[in-house]
């Protein structure tokens, strides 16, 4: 086995590169790996002083700066901290690990136990000419570590098939296995490895047209969901004393034309609003046209922005964010029970809902952030002001009950960090908990309704290939070969594969689907190639997710994907 | 389908000698299966066998635009599809921040052009494959050199430079008279984007897929801050950061040219940013966010380069082979809510000024072609488009604003009724300009025709 020598530098306390690039707060730690390689004998005496740290640091913040701007610092060191497993170094394993490498996870094991033939020079873009005859894992390792020095690598020649047999303990090390290309049954008993050692498995397949990408592990949380469409939490519906005490110092009536329009239009909402209540007994408008009526009748000109921007923003008081069913289902969750032994994110999902039960009044802790509103400068730092006190009034609200939690459980009371629980508040409306059923048990009967649904839909090709892989598997299994691998039985395949895709549908009690033919003569003319640009995609696919979940921001797939070439689409089959 | 290089072809290279003997047995195994057996869901007219596979090897000739984040994966992708002849063309240099995701390139190549490393990598590792790279910007290259391929690849991450390709390309695009376009004048594009986990590819066929024109709209337009709020009401950190980069710059320093790439810029305007922020009691100007801000700078990461280049890759192999069925035109790909891979067929503008078979614009019957080229001067639809057009009728030049002998020769039809011109009806005018990057077509509709024709009678 081949490793690379790899240092660590800690740089303690608040790092400030090039005026102020990048902010390290000052209790986390920043782990800075440097490249050692023969060629640079020299950076390892310098480690010792504290500016090359600093340099190694620009550079890395320099060299990630596109991704940093996604991901941010927290998930950058999660990634940096990562130990991945790969299983086989055809395209589809390295095309997902040059994505990672790439990014700059912390260290990478490709597992592979083959020799390199004229079809890995075909397909494969970390194989050398020159390499041929050689062993596919160590060369795809050296030419993965060429393209960031930063990573360690490292490789084992043996197949992982023999590895999951004998030496599952083999497993324990990783945060994440990646198994690519692997059949049915060797995903089954590696599944089983990686839920003993709490390794996440994520399966990626590619075959011919068709790509596969899965998720299994017992449960993921999300904190840092960061869904596209952000719901605005703005409480113009109901807005807290300090909020209407702000209000009321604006004079939205004022006679002033230039005050008149730079009046913010969180403000303007909450008034009109609160002189509508006072005119109808206390009752809301009970449409959003009746409220914009309302809010036009206040506005004197065509261009007055602030106005413009209330009757758009008008809904939010008529009809708020409703919070989401997969936020309220984390809140019903089994694990909302906490004892010793319950992990920190279940702990405060309890003292938050603890809080939305009292003192949050059903809400879960304001965020404090506002839009931008057409306003004079200060009166929407004001605005502001008050929403940022409260989402920090709330949260400390939290704190105290997650305080209270540990103490009862028998924990340090400070053994959550503060930061932690504040940042747990600020994206708690869009807490996330995913949970996937073992390979061994994927055809429960809940899956198998929602798949005779998605089967018996019009365009269910890629259902319908879903089958298929599992189909080419088992005849794999009996035959020793892929259907369509051999020209001169194709026929022969055809017919088998047909009989085996059959078999599968009834297995999975979909007794009546049929898969259409030419699906079927499509799946046999594949013949198991592993085309480098479908690897490409499903390499890409599977770096995304491996990225999602070792950062544990985004949301991952809910359920195994289906990639299908021929008409470009993926489909999610819904567990 | 596709033509073959010929001696009116100067541009067209040698292949190398070496790419006919490296061709291991076997070595395309994988792709083999796809192109040399038939298939049960493919393109019309998809002939399968060793001819097919050369033809892609020796033949089709295809141009990558753009050796950034998609340009080293469509590079990668295109010469392990089997695609022998490739060419690229990038004006930018290596940059640090390239390197989490522009995988040919290394710390080592910083400042080299980015083309030319990329070539020179490919070619290193997947013999037989010969790249030529192009170190310029697109619009040095005369429309003529596009001509030369026939499938064009964009990896390009501006509005700009594909409105501009997506004209020259829609340029050779020429109609038979009956409004069908002339097939053997289509040059297919292939384009993909990408920004953070989200991405699209899409395939234009010009003449009969949307072009880039058409779909304009679906690209959101970019935002903007007004300039009374910058000056006045700042309220956010862009707002003041952007205040300094528009406005204090040329007040403090006048006659100074701002470069983004010059660090004691840039740090200045982040310092007067934040400066500016705590006066107005702002939080959040940071280094890093006025880079951002001031460079407009687009986050990017490999993976998702990676799934949409890999699908250009295949729709340019599909287009090139027919060994599949093409993709609805445009797929959209967003992977930060699970996957969201979709594809969309939708509609050409039949009013297109870049691809549709005319404009139509409605005149006078009565009109000479000077008042008709005053007419399309006025045309809101033109507007930027066209300064000192040139009129020609099927190959036939009308008028020629330039060189100064053809001028004299067509000058005097500006005087001349235009439906005279025309033969007496209306029909297609192609108007030729400095400012348009590619022809512009015009459908000549004479207004109430049957009543003037008794009226002259
Ligand atoms: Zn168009």
């Amino acid at each position: 086995m081949y490793y690379a020598e790899n240092l660590r530098v800690i740089v303690h306390g608040a790092v400030c590169v090039n005026s102020g690039a990048f902010h390290v707060s000052g209790q986390e730690e920043v782990v800075v790996r440097l490249d050692v390689t023969e060629s640079a004998p020299k950076k390892r005496c310098l480690v010792k002083e504290a500016t090359p740290g600093v340099q190694a640091m620009a550079q890395r913040n320099k060299k990630y700066d596109r991704q940093l701007r996604i991901w941010g610092e927290q998930g950058q060191s999660a990634l940096e901290k990562a130990n991945i497993c790969v299983l086989n170094a055809g395209p589809t394993g390295s095309e997902t690990l040059k994505n990672l490498v790439l990014g700059g996870i912390g260290s990478f094991t490709v597992v592979d136990g083959s020799d390199i033939q004229a079809s890995d020079l075909g397909n494969n873009f970390l194989i050398e000419w020159s390499s041929l005859g050689k062993r596919r894992a160590s060369a795809v390792c050296s030419l993965l570590h060429e393209m960031n020095e930063s990573v360690m690598p490292k490789f084992v020649d043996e197949s992982p098939e023999s590895i999951i047999e004998s030496n599952p303990a083999f497993f324990r090390q990783f945060s994440l296995v990646i198994a690519t290309q692997l059949s049915e049954f060797a995903l089954a008993k590696l599944d089983l490895i990686c839920r003993q050692y709490n390794a996440i498995l994520l399966v990626a397949r590619s075959y011919g047209f068709i790509g596969h990408v899965s998720i299994s592990v017992e449960e993921h949380d999300v904190i840092e969901a960061k869904p596209d469409n952000r719901v605005e939490d703005l409480r113009f519906h109901k807005p807290w004393p300090e909020l209407r005490r702000l209000v009321q110092e604006f004079d939205i009536d004022t006679k002033d034309p230039i005050v008149h329009k730079h009046i913010p239009f969180g403000i303007l909402l909450i008034k009109i609003l609160e002189d509508w209540k006072a005119d109808h007994g206390g009752q809301m408008p009970s449409s959003l046209r009746e409220l914009k009526a309302a809010i036009t009748s206040r506005k004197r000109e065509l261009d007055e922005d602030n106005y413009n921007e209330a009757l758009k923003a008008a809904y939010l008081v008529t009809s708020p964010p409703s919070l989401k069913p997969e936020f309220l289902a984390v809140l019903k969750d089994r694990n909302v029970e906490i004892d010793a032994g319950s992990s920190d994110f279940w702990i405060m999902v309890a003292a938050l809902k603890h809080f939305m039960e009292n003192e949050g009044e059903g809400e879960p802790p304001l965020d404090g952030s506002v839009p931008d509103m057409h306003s004079f400068t200060d009166y929407y730092i004001r605005l502001q002001q008050v929403y940022q006190a409260k989402a920090e009034a709330d949260a400390a609200a939290v704190e105290e009950r997650v305080r209270n939690l540990l103490k009862q459980i028998g924990r340090d009371p400070d053994g959550i960090s503060r930061t932690s629980i504040k940042h747990f508040c600020k994206n708690a409306r869009n807490l996330r908990v995913y949970r996937y059923p073992s390979i061994a048990d994927k055809y429960s009967s809940q899956v198998r309704t929602e798949f005779q649904k998605l089967l018996a839909a019009a365009d269910n090709s890629n259902a319908a290939f879903y089958v298929l892989l599992l189909a080419v598997d088992r005849l794999a299994g009996t035959n020793k070969r892929y259907p369509g691998t051999v020209d001169a039985e194709f026929e022969e395949d055809l017919a088998l594969l047909k009989a085996a895709a059959a078999d599968v549908l009834s297995e999975i009690g979909c007794h009546g689907a049929s898969i259409p033919e030419d699906l079927v003569g499509e799946m046999c003319r594949f013949g198991a190639a592993e085309l480098h640009c479908v690897a490409a995609v499903v390499g890409g696919i599977a770096a995304q997710e491996a990225i999602k979940l070792l950062t544990g921001q985004f949301m991952p797939l809910s359920g195994p994907l289906i990639y299908n070439a021929i008409t470009a689409t993926a489909t999610v089959l819904d567990v | 389908m596709m033509k073959r290089k010929g001696e009116d072809e100067p541009w067209a290279l040698e292949p190398e000698a070496m790419a006919e003997t490296v061709d291991l047995e076997g070595r395309w195994r994988d792709l083999d299966r796809l192109l040399l057996r038939p298939g049960y869901i493919v393109g019309p007219g998809f002939e399968p066998g060793i001819e097919l596979r050369d033809m892609i090897k020796d033949d089709c000739r295809v141009l990558v635009i753009g050796a950034g984040g998609l340009g080293c994966e469509l590079l990668k992708d295109l010469a392990l599809t089997g695609f022998g002849n490739i060419e690229v063309i990038d004006m930018d240099t290596i940059d640090v921040s390239n390197l989490n995701r522009q995988f040919l390139f290394r710390m080592r190549d910083v400042g080299q052009p980015k083309a030319k490393i990329a070539a020179e990598r490919v070619m290193e590792r997947v013999k037989g494959v010969n790249v030529v790279p192009h170190y310029c910007r697109i619009e040095d290259k005369d429309p003529f050199f596009f001509r030369g391929f026939q499938i064009i690849v964009l990896g390009l991450d501006s509005l700009e430079a594909r409105s501009y390709i997506n004209a020259v390309v829609c340029g050779f695009l020429e109609y038979e008279s009956d409004g069908s376009p002339d097939l053997t004048t289509i040059k297919p594009m292939v384009d993909g984007g990408t920004e953070g986990f989200k991405g699209h590819a899409r395939v234009i066929i010009p003449g009969l897929t949307p072009c880039f024109q058409c779909s304009m709209w679906l690209f959101p337009p970019q935002v903007t801050f007004p300039l009374c709020t910058l000056a006045e009401t700042p309220r956010s950190p862009a707002h003041c950061i952007e205040y300094v980069h528009l406005i204090q710059w040329g007040q403090d320093r006048p006659g100074e040219t701002f470069d983004a790439d010059n660090t004691e810029h840039m740090k200045w305007i982040f310092e007067q940013a934040a400066r500016r922020a705590e006066q107005y009691n702002i939080n959040g100007v940071t280094y890093i966010l006025t880079q951002g801000v001031v460079k407009n700078i687009i986050p990017a990461i490999a993976s998702t380069n990676a799934i949409v280049a890999a699908t250009c890759a295949l729709e340019t192999l599909k287009i090139a082979t027919m060994c599949s069925k093409g993709m609805d035109v445009f797929m959209q790909y967003t992977g930060t809510d699970g996957v969201y891979m979709r594809t969309f067929q939708n509609e050409k503008d039949p009013n297109c000024v870049v691809c549709s078979p005319g404009v139509p614009v409605e005149v006078e019957p009565d009109i000479t072609l000077k008042q008709f080229i005053d007419t399309i001067l006025k045309d809101s639809r033109f507007e930027n488009k066209i300064s000192m057009p040139s009129v020609s009728l099927q190959g036939e030049n009308l008028y020629m604003q330039a060189p100064p002998v053809l001028e004299e020769e067509t000058r005097p039809n500006l005087e001349k009724a235009l439906r005279t011109l025309m033969n007496g009806e209306g029909g297609i005018l192609n108007i030729n300009d400095r400012k348009l990057k590619g022809t512009l077509r015009v459908q000549v509709i004479f207004k109430d025709v049957d009543m003037d024709a008794g009226g002259c009678g």
